[in-house]
């Protein structure tokens, strides 16, 4: 749906900006050129100041130069190479002729919103077809020119050669292709997938060497603003609740502080996209700006959720998951099946909250001034933030420019723009340009954290060994909960995350849910609830398999019961598919069943392993990319936990760009491993006690896997994303692998196994 | 406010500061080398990792003050001329990068490693990158790079 919408966005606009762009092309120069005109010459070059944008995302210059446009946000998943050399394959271009523009935000780009793993989902057809119809016009206006049939001519490495053996040159056929009319959807033909070039085939990150010399621009980067400003925050630590009162005279008293004032705090809840507010300070540079913060002598008030406890909190949504609760996916009587099972299951799991802490804190430059605003910012949402941007200030779309540097890691806390209006509002406050930075402790102290969340598992086995019934109780406080303090009960949506779509045969299910209202703001992080979903179903599923006395891999085929296309419709009104129809992108059992007992083979599962060392195995459907997942642990005598080896199998569709499937895979393993091992916010009376990377433990090097295989399906499915779907059948396999190692269960996260 | 004459990048740069400055924002606010990154400013993450007189300082936590004549040699000026230090062709090679933003201090933090140990260990690689937080998690890659540097610098 999501994607099928795009597509038509996108081919509306780029036919009218085709229309504009080719009558502005009758204006341009006649050709200057100088080559023979004998049939075996190549004309490689047209007037080199010829400019031909036959849609949004491609521009061939007459020297041959393509311009790509890269819309999607760049946070680490490869996606600025993944979508231009998409383009670049179906329109027979060099890559190495081939310069990426970054697109500001822009609704005529079609959805920009950087986030669930959409980009290759979304865009892969659209670009493939903007692509081949330019192929298509440059095949054409070699025929026009040569006077010979279009079916004689084919576009090859940003030539196009006739049979005969002569040959135009994609920068010759500019301004020709320019002049055509655009071709109707149905007589442009893609490439059969045995030819593609890029497609595929393997690539390097087209910012690979900015990287490696330190060039490559984040969201601090940008310096090219004379008389630019430095400005910090001093926030509530209580999220959203106000200020009583402070004094600035010592601030004032700190070299380079030029300004002190506040911004008023929302309350609560503080939406997704307002800032926190606060007391501002305003400096020469960095430094003055945080030792004038420091300086700063602030009393702040009580909030509505100055008592808040993270401990007292999930204690109760502990409590509570053991009480009957709202029905969201319902099949047979699971109490009657429970009540007749010869063994039962039973089991409760804990994920505490969870900070995105990317490398990059959020931070933007921001210029405010006459009634327009310009920022450069590492945003998910550029459009999202050009909206927020005109809303916070008052202004018509069209004054407010969105830059999208590139993003210093994300993992969803950049999809919310807060910290880019604060840049903005700072800037119009001062009338220069104004940098923002968000130190590690406000980056952990104001995060959009993960959800807190509490599970109860009863699971029942008849006589029969069979597996009969499935209660699933999920308490956690939703993502709307921080805009809306009436949404109090998980959504849909995130039920759907690994809780009721879970795809086994089993005739007595039921998925309830609790009231958890937010306390703090919640947001998503990297796979959202399929995080503590799928560590809970998926270490369940361990214990399950224990209890009927088969291997975990085995217990999973079982389960999964013959192939077939899941009607999840049929099973629960709720069922969300990642924002597309289940018709476009089906839940086969076959292709996860596929997965399972490919990572089973490729895992070497079951072999010998000495005392203390476990292997672990969970799958999981996510973001419509099915994913199995074998993790091997070694435990020493000091309980400390090594990750020797990973067997990831990946089923993506269309393996788009391998080389950084394989890196997101690898990368999502370490991020879930430092999830599942290290990482816990607490709160105390209303404020978190973690601030820094002392308190706030993420995986370092000795943490992760030290070597990952990913095996990728060779697949003409359409492609899915893979940027979240390595997180969660990671955790549950990790933790299982716990179990085998050392016989203990993991029912709370981090691990702690002392 | 004081006055340092600082040798960076084997050149001597001016710079006007508060002494207890750190060093990382004298390199980006001052001299826009900006390839150095904030990620911490407590040494915890390394991000901000250069070379002073070749070993590898946390800049958040070096104040300007404490600098002197001590060479300081940031990422835009690991590479000689034309041609990448062997750890930045061993990054290329690898594709180690993701988001990108921390791998300037890794590569720096490689680089010294390799300098005073040609040919490290697992152990003495973990060791030495410890210090050096990647969220998106290209330690294994990295790994591999500093063991293909280590193999071109043994030669």
């Amino acid at each position: 749906m999501k994607t099928a919408l795009n597509e038509s966005t996108i081919f509306k606009v780029s036919r009218r900006d085709f229309l504009k762009s080719t009558s502005m092309s009758m204006s341009g120069l006649l050709l200057g050129i100088s080559f023979s005109c004998s049939d075996t010459s190549k004309k490689l070059m047209g007037n080199p100041e010829y400019v031909f944008s036959p849609n949004l995302f491609i521009t061939l210059s007459g020297n041959g130069d393509v311009t790509l446009i890269a819309h999607r946000s760049e946070m680490g998943t490869g996606i600025r190479t993944s979508l231009p050399l998409v383009i670049a394959d179906e329109m027979e271009a060099d890559w190495n002729r081939i310069k990426i523009v970054q697109a500001t935000g822009d609704e005529k780009y079609g959805d920009q919103n950087t986030d669930g793993s959409y980009s290759v989902r979304m865009f892969f057809t659209p670009l493939r077809k903007a692509g081949a119809t330019v192929r298509y016009l440059l095949e054409q206006a070699a025929a026009k020119e040569w006077g010979v049939d279009v079916k004689e001519c084919k576009a090859q490495n940003h030539e196009v050669i006739h049979t005969s053996g002569k040959s135009l040159g994609y920068g010759y056929l500019a301004e020709k292709a320019a002049a055509l009319p655009l071709p109707d959807e149905g007589s442009v033909v893609l490439k059969s997938p045995k030819d593609f070039k890029y497609i595929t085939k393997q690539s390097s990150i087209v910012d690979l060497k900015d990287i490696v010399t330190g060039k490559a621009k984040f969201g601090l980067d940008n310096n090219h603003l004379p008389n630019t400003k430095v400005a910090v925050i001093k926030r509530n630590p209580e999220p959203g609740a106000g200020l009583k009162s402070f004094n600035a005279d010592k601030a004032m008293q700190v070299p380079g502080v030029i300004k002190v004032f506040t911004m008023k705090p929302p309350g609560f809840p503080t939406y997704l996209n307002k800032p926190l507010g606060g007391v501002v300070v305003v400096a020469e540079n960095t430094w003055a700006a945080l030792e004038g913060r420091k300086a700063v002598e602030v009393s702040w008030s009580k909030g509505i959720n100055g008592d808040y406890d993270s401990k007292a909190y999930n204690n109760d949504m502990l409590k509570r998951s053991k009480e009957k609760g709202k029905i969201r996916r319902e099949a047979g009587q699971v109490e009657k099946g429970l009540a007749n099972a010869k063994k039962v299951i039973e089991a409760d799991y804990m994920v505490p909250l969870l900070s995105h802490t990317p490398m990059e804190t959020p931070c933007a430059l921001a210029h405010t001034h006459d009634n327009v605003c310009e920022v450069w910012a590492p945003v998910q949402d550029p459009q999202g933030t050009r909206k927020t941007l005109a809303e916070a200030l008052g202004m018509d779309l069209k004054d407010v420019t969105v830059n999208v540097t590139l993003l210093g890691g994300a993992f969803g806390r950049k999809s919310k723009p807060d910290f880019v209006v604060e840049a903005a509002l700072i800037s119009k406050e001062m009338g220069t340009p104004v940098k923002i930075l968000w130190t590690r402790e406000d980056d952990i102290q104001h995060d959009f954290y993960h959800f807190p969340a509490a599970q109860y598992l009863k699971v029942g086995i008849d006589e029969n060994n069979k597996v009969t019934s499935w209660l699933h109780r999920s308490v956690f406080p939703p993502i709307d909960g921080t805009s809306n303090a009436k949404a109090n009960e998980a959504s849909g949506a995130e039920l759907s995350m690994g809780m009721i779509d879970i795809p086994y045969a089993i005739d007595n299910v039921c998925c309830e849910t609790q009231v958890a209202q937010a306390k703090t703001r919640i947001g998503w992080l990297r796979s959202v609830a399929n995080i503590h979903h799928t560590y809970a179903v998926g270490c369940t599923l361990d214990e399950v398999a224990e209890a009927r006395g088969v291997d975990p891999i085995q217990n999973m085929l079982d389960l999964l019961g013959t192939d077939r296309m899941i009607d999840f419709a049929s099973l629960s009104s709720e069922f969300w598919n990642y924002g597309e129809k289940i018709e476009d992108f089906p839940w086969s059992t076959a292709r996860f069943r596929n997965v399972i007992e490919t990572a089973r083979e490729k895992s070497n599962w079951g072999k010998n392993l000495p005392k203390g060392t476990g292997q672990g195995f969970a799958a999981h459907r996510s973001f419509l990319t099915y994913v199995a997942c074998v993790v091997e642990v070694t435990v020493d005598a000091n309980n400390k936990i090594k990750i020797p080896k990973v067997d990831y199998v990946v089923d993506c569709g269309v393996p788009v760009n391998p080389e950084r499937i394989k890196a997101q895979f690898e990368g999502g393993a370490a991020f879930a491993a430092s999830l599942a091992l290290k990482s816990e916010i607490t709160v105390s009376k209303g404020a978190v006690q973690q601030s820094n990377f002392h308190n706030y433990l993420v995986g370092r090097m000795s943490d992760s896997p030290y070597e990952t295989a990913v095996h990728i399906v060779e697949s003409n499915e359409k492609p899915t994303g893979v940027g979240e779907p390595p997180v969660p059948p990671f955790i549950p396999a990790l933790c299982n692998a716990i179990y085998k190692a050392t016989g203990k269960r993991i029912r709370q996260l981090p691990v702690r196994l002392a | 406010m004081a006055n340092y004459q600082l040798n960076i990048n084997g050149e001597t740069r001016a710079v006007e500061a508060v002494p207890n400055t750190p060093l990382l924002w004298i390199l980006r606010d001052n001299l826009g080398l900006t390839g150095t990154k904030y990620g911490c400013g407590v040494a915890q993450c390394g991000a901000c990792t250069v070379h002073m007189d070749g070993a590898a300082v946390r800049s958040c936590s070096t104040p300007v003050s404490t600098v002197g004549t001590k060479k300081i040699t940031t990422i835009e000026g690991l590479a000689s001329n034309d041609s990448l230090h062997p750890v930045q062709e061993a990054w290329v090679q690898e594709n180690v990068p993701q988001c990108g933003y921390c791998q300037s201090g890794q590569i720096m933090s490689a680089a010294a490693l390799i300098e005073k140990n040609p040919a490290p260990t697992d152990e003495e690689i973990e060791a030495a990158m410890s210090g050096n937080i990647c969220r998106c998690g290209t330690y294994e890659r990295i790994r591999k790079a500093i063991k293909r540097a280590s193999n071109t610098a043994a030669k």
